[in-house]
């Protein structure tokens, strides 16, 4: 109850600042910000779509390109018939879509599980804290992709390699923003603890993690975010889902369908994305994180 | 032994009660010499702080040198009484106050609390930061019952209730109790503060520059409501402040420390205004202008010796 009242007065203080934008700028109640902004998108997706248009129907661009309406009709088809299922090279979008999410959402509840139980530990420990660095410093940059045949040569099995793949590479950006905002946790919430006597437990749970959260859920926001350009990756590599959709179709030579998977990813991260940052704002009260 | 002494102030009471009425002024005559007067007795004590000497430093290049921050202080203060710190800026105040707190190691000498030695921080001393160090993600009843709750954890939810909802009312935040510290104002915060460290009902409240934070009106208005609060409560209460007003509206003693390092006690003031006090009449005291000058004088030459020290 009391989280809403804050969310509600945030949108208030943008509003009012939106406001006052306006009575600054213009007269105009219709030509604030984000009407502007709207206009703009609009118009240069208008004017990327006809070019795009203008483009294949002259054959300028390479032989096989589709016109934008071609793209457009085919993302309208797929997104109508979502679920139908005639074998694995002719599956739809919908079935390919959750077969992705499902892989990802295993693996990252797996690397959200251990990383920040893990990044809570090293970063209350100064000496857990040096004596990990550097497996997750050396591990972090490495590619997502140089696993898979690691990961194929251990399990035998593409759907575990899939949820080995995304557990690896998502579990960095929350183990390292976790043991960070432990660590750099406000000496003065510390010292309140410490003045009133409680105990190490009761801090942990009361205060670090508490304190600590609007990092945590900026990791696993990355992590997410990493999760879901991974899989993708790796499921060219693999039998199902959106990734396997594109090499199918790039195998068909059919770009329409290319096309319109590259638009649905794109959707679909950009929603899983907006959940996080919701999320980073329940928990931020009036903090930058 | 000298705590059994409440046996001695109720004496029987089968006397009449003429005589009840004259009881306490001779029996608190009688408890002084076994019961010391001081609550909190600071004896000798120094604050050093390590320099960085070691291979690892050197090679690093952060060597640094060990820093007295203060030296050799014995302070003593009564039940009751309300004591400012006062001193020029890095004297050590707030080295102090968090060795009283139990915050900060002392590197020699000791404290005793009701004759106990400090030996860590503990909920019979309630602190108030400068920068109120409120939890953001608790609302200001959840702030206070996080230390209510921490101290006393066995307290029935009913009184725990009623004693948030008596310190929230205290400190004049009622109707506030839901709103989360960065929808408040600084003033506003720093009550919840006051609050906090009030209602886990400590022995000594200390204080480190609470009103440092806040702008002059601010700061003005909240002077006055710790004045009303303290006549209300009268807990014994260590304060650190910049402020020579601040110090002679709330203060009954003042201590006023050398520059750092190794800060000392210079002297210490009684303010005789009479309470409860009042911050528009206060300066109408005889005594007030001349106790001000002498800090006015003393902060200022200790000021000098501060700056001078940095040019050489």
């Amino acid at each position: 109850m009391a989280f809403k009242g804050t969310t509600n007065d945030m949108t208030l203080s943008n509003a009012s600042l939106n406001k006052l934008k306006v009575s600054d700028s213009s007269q105009s109640p219709w030509l604030n910000e984000n009407v502007k902004a709207a206009g703009l998108f609009l118009f240069s997706l208008a004017l990327f779509l006809g070019a795009w248009e203008l483009a294949a129907n002259m054959n300028w661009l390479t032989k096989g390109m589709p016109t934008a309406s071609k793209t457009i009709e085919e993302l309208w088809w797929w997104s109508t018939n979502p679920f139908f299922d005639n074998g694995p090279n002719d599956l739809g979008i919908g079935w390919n879509l959750l077969i992705s999410l499902r892989r990802v959402a295993i693996g990252y509840t797996l690397a959200s599980l251990i990383a920040v139980p893990l990044g809570i530990v090293i970063g209350i420990s100064p000496i857990a804290y040096k004596a990990f660095n550097p497996y997750i410093q050396l591990l972090k940059p490495v590619s997502p992709l140089a696993w898979l045949p690691l990961g194929l040569y251990i399990f035998r099995d593409s759907e575990l390699t899939g949820v080995f793949i995304i557990l690896i590479s998502s579990i960095w950006p929350t183990l390292t923003n976790t043991a960070f905002g432990v660590a750099n946790v406000s000496p003065e919430y510390l010292d309140v603890s410490k003045t009133l006597g409680a105990s190490k437990l009761r801090t942990i749970f009361k205060i670090i993690i508490p304190a600590a959260l609007p990092n945590i859920v900026s990791g696993l926001r990355i992590s997410m975010g990493i999760s879901w350009l991974v899989i993708v990756a790796a499921e060219m590599l693999l039998g199902t889902g959106l990734g396997y959709f594109i090499w199918n179709e790039w195998n068909n030579l059919y770009i329409p369908n290319i096309l319109v998977a590259i638009f649905i990813i794109g959707l679909v991260g950009l929603i899983l994305d907006s959940v996080f940052a919701a999320f980073e704002k329940f928990v931020a009260f009036g903090r930058q994180s | 032994m000298s705590l059994a002494s409440p046996k001695f102030t109720r004496p029987s009471l089968s006397h009449s009660t003429s005589d009840l009425t004259h009881d306490a002024v001779p029996l608190q005559h009688i408890d002084e010499p076994t019961v010391p007067s001081a609550q909190l007795s600071i004896k000798n004590v120094t604050k050093v702080f390590q320099g960085k000497q070691d291979l690892f430093s050197k090679l690093s290049r952060k060597t640094s040198r060990d820093f007295t921050a203060i030296e050799d202080i014995t302070l003593d203060i009564e039940p009751n009484t309300f004591v400012s710190i006062i001193g020029p800026s890095g004297c050590g105040k707030s080295t102090l106050l968090n060795m009283i707190a139990g915050l900060s190691d002392i590197s020699s000498g000791e404290i005793f609390l009701n004759n106990q030695p400090i030996k860590g921080p503990g909920p019979d001393r309630g602190m108030v930061f400068q920068n109120y160090a409120l939890m953001p993600w608790m609302s200001v009843e959840e702030n206070i019952r996080f230390a209510v709750e921490t101290v006393y954890p066995k307290m029935p939810p009913k009184q725990l209730t009623r004693i948030i909802k008596e310190n929230i009312q205290l400190v004049g935040l009622t109707g506030a109790e839901k709103k989360h510290p960065h929808e408040l104002s600084g003033g506003m915060r720093q009550r919840v503060g006051i609050a906090r460290a009030l209602a886990i009902n400590p022995q000594i409240l200390l204080m480190d520059e609470p009103f440092g934070a806040l702008d002059a009106l601010t700061r003005g208005f909240l002077q006055s409501e710790v004045e009303r609060i303290w006549e209300q409560q009268r807990k014994t209460v260590i304060m650190i402040t910049h402020s020579i007003e601040e110090a002679l509206l709330l203060s009954d003693r003042i201590v006023m420390m050398t520059k750092g390092p190794a800060a000392q006690v210079n002297e210490i003031l009684e303010v005789p205004f009479p309470r409860p006090r009042n911050r528009e009449t206060i300066d109408q005291h005889p005594a007030y202008h001349s106790l001000k000058t002498e800090m006015e004088r003393h902060l200022f030459r200790e000021t000098q010796a501060v700056e001078a020290a940095r040019i050489r």
